[in-house]
């Protein structure tokens, strides 16, 4: 028994992560942790993106359950569970089982490498970067599985479209990759690294974010990186291979209740894990806003108070809503619920402002709020462009981005090489 | 840390690439055969894993698995296969598949029984951490040439394919 408390007090004082220190029950632990936090995730995107999309529409969005629609996801989820599993008579059987499963297998799996922080992540590998492109790669299997194995014809179409689609945008997305990982080798020893931690401490020892680097290429690897990241979970405007008006809902037609849902979820934490990628390659990952230039102690002050507060404004304006709540008594339950939420926001708040927890978990707070500007872009997207056709799809990653990637990394090996190119022009 | 390179580990990813080659040329459905092929390629990538050589695993799940099976699916799915499923194919090829067979065989056998004196014995020094940097240094450089050549004959398969394809170029 002590040597069990000592074993999982061990990895307390540690500074690396639960993987890399071996230690199987903090590894455990992170791995819940990541696993909740993801739901709750996609929960609450799921509830975010048809509010926001209703307001960007004059509308109003969910507004029954619970207040403000805060519990619809729940509903909705509810239902799913609750509805009759179907199966189409002429489908290949075991395939069609197995489809969903790996996409959501594929979307989870990824998330073993992403760093929410120096050490809040489940393991740092020497291949991270290349790790979470095989396997969310992995996903296109799913896909062509079950729209093959349900035996019809709008689904095939969207397993085509999508695979085809996710196939072309990789290699883009690859290229722009590389050109960050380039930046990478830029120190004293010369070589890079693929690991997701590393990536982001050569940003931390270099003093710049990559998006800033070489300026203007690391923000057009950036951005393709950004276009092609849409294209890469089949999003609005890429989202072709569910095109309601031609495909009724593509690959998944035919799917139902928990199986269709595991591919929602499978979805959304698809684009989590992407977003993650951009965020940890081009914006810092885990650092703060400027950790170079506004680096004495009062400003690390300020911004290690940043967390809390956001989370004491979100409990503000659950307070302000619950005040302009109607007064009849039918909305009675809804006010107090809501501003329940609200105290226990503001307590995570208060806690939050407590340094020794505000020390350890601001990594993490910065690196969802990076996370979560994406998630936010994804919506916007959805409510801004027109989708595109299947063949201008095409052009643009053939024609547009492929080209753009290309001179990219040629540019930035160049630039990255300009000393010393320099010096053997002067000093032959 | 302890190591994962165990024997059960061994076994276990072996055992899983040789009911997924079975099953690759026992199914008479394409694209379970080609599924099953997707399987001995994830164990493939796991076997590499456990001889400290993440960056090959990393790129065998990228390329085959991610990439090349999808394009495979991709024409299966495009071919009618009720039909192709009824003709008899490569029945003609017992003859050279057995001869194949018997060398491959033979050549297992060979190395089982002579392996001793044929490869030094060498524990292997875990380079894990900097894998990936010991690759890109040796590509780069001691093979760079080989390394061009191989590129080259990719460029010239793109050609041939575009060749292939359009007709009026």
């Amino acid at each position: 028994m002590e040597q069990l408390i000592q074993y999982v007090q061990s990895y307390l004082t540690s500074d690396q992560t639960p993987g890399a220190a071996g230690n199987m029950f903090w590894a455990l632990v992170y791995i819940l942790l990541v696993f909740v936090g993801l739901s709750i995730a996609v929960i609450a995107m799921n509830w975010l993106e048809r509010k926001i999309l209703a307001h960007m529409q004059v509308r109003l969005g969910p507004m029954r359950v619970g207040p403000h629609g805060l519990l619809q996801p729940i509903a909705d989820a509810v239902k799913l569970l609750l509805k009759e599993d179907i199966m189409p008579a002429e489908a290949d059987a075991p395939i069609f089982w197995m489809a969903p499963f790996m996409v959501v297998l594929a979307a989870f799996t990824v998330f073993v490498v992403v760093p929410f922080g120096p050490t809040h992540a489940i393991t740092d590998m020497n291949i991270g970067i290349l790790f979470m492109l095989g396997v969310s790669s992995l996903s296109v299997l799913g896909i062509v599985m079950a729209g093959w194995a349900s035996n019809s014809h709008y689904p095939l179409i969207g397993a085509l479209r999508s695979s085809a689609q996710m196939v072309s945008y990789e290699v883009a997305m690859g290229l722009a990759v590389v050109s960050a990982i380039l930046m990478t080798s830029l120190n004293a020893s010369g070589t890079g690294t693929l690991s997701m931690i590393g990536i982001v401490q050569a940003q931390q020892t270099q003093g710049i974010w990559f998006i800033f680097k070489f300026f203007p290429l690391g923000l057009i690897a950036f951005f393709i990186f950004a276009v092609a990241m849409v294209a890469e979970t089949n999003r609005a405007p890429f989202d072709l291979a569910e095109a309601e008006s031609e495909l009724t809902a593509g690959f998944h037609t035919e799917y139902s209740g928990f199986r269709w849902s595991l591919f929602f979820l499978a979805e959304y934490s698809a684009m989590i894990a992407v977003s993650s990628i951009a965020v940890t390659l081009w914006l810092g990952g885990w650092l703060r806003p400027f950790p170079n230039l506004l680096n004495n102690s009062a400003w690390d002050l300020v911004f290690s108070l940043v967390p809390g507060i956001t989370f004491l404004f979100l409990a503000a304006m659950c307070f302000y809503n619950a005040v302009r709540m109607p007064k009849h008594p039918f909305f009675r339950i809804q006010t107090i619920g809501l501003a329940g939420f609200g105290v226990l926001l503001g307590l995570i708040g208060l806690i939050l402002f407590i340094p020794a927890v505000s020390l350890r978990v601001q990594d993490i707070f910065w690196f969802s709020t990076k996370v979560a500007a994406f998630m936010y872009l994804y919506i916007w997207y959805r409510g801004t462009f027109p989708r595109y056709r299947f063949d201008q799809l095409m052009q643009m990653g053939w024609k547009v981005l492929l080209p753009m990637g290309l001179g990219v990394l040629i540019l930035t090996a160049t630039a990255g090489l300009w000393p010393l190119i320099q010096h053997s022009i002067w000093h032959p | 840390m302890a190591p994962v390179a165990t024997p059960f580990f061994f076994y276990l990813l072996s055992g899983m690439m040789l009911i997924g080659g079975i099953l690759v040329i026992t199914r008479k459905n394409p694209v379970h055969s080609a599924l099953a092929l997707i399987v001995t390629l994830l164990a493939q990538a796991s076997i590499y894993l456990m001889l400290y050589a993440p960056f090959v695993a990393g790129v065998q799940v990228i390329l085959y698995a991610g990439g090349i099976m999808v394009l495979f699916l991709f024409v299966i799915m495009l071919v009618n296969i009720d039909r192709a499923a009824k003709e008899r194919t490569f029945n003609s090829q017992w003859v050279v598949g057995i001869i194949a067979a018997t060398a491959l065989g033979g050549l297992f056998i060979a190395v089982y029984t002579k392996g001793k004196d044929i490869f030094p014995e060498h524990a292997l020094s875990v380079i894990e951490n900097d894998n990936t940097q010991k690759v890109a240094t040796m590509l780069y450089g001691q093979y760079m040439f080989a390394f061009e050549i191989a590129s080259l004959l990719l460029l010239v398969a793109i050609i041939g394919a575009v060749v292939m394809a359009k007709k009026r170029i």
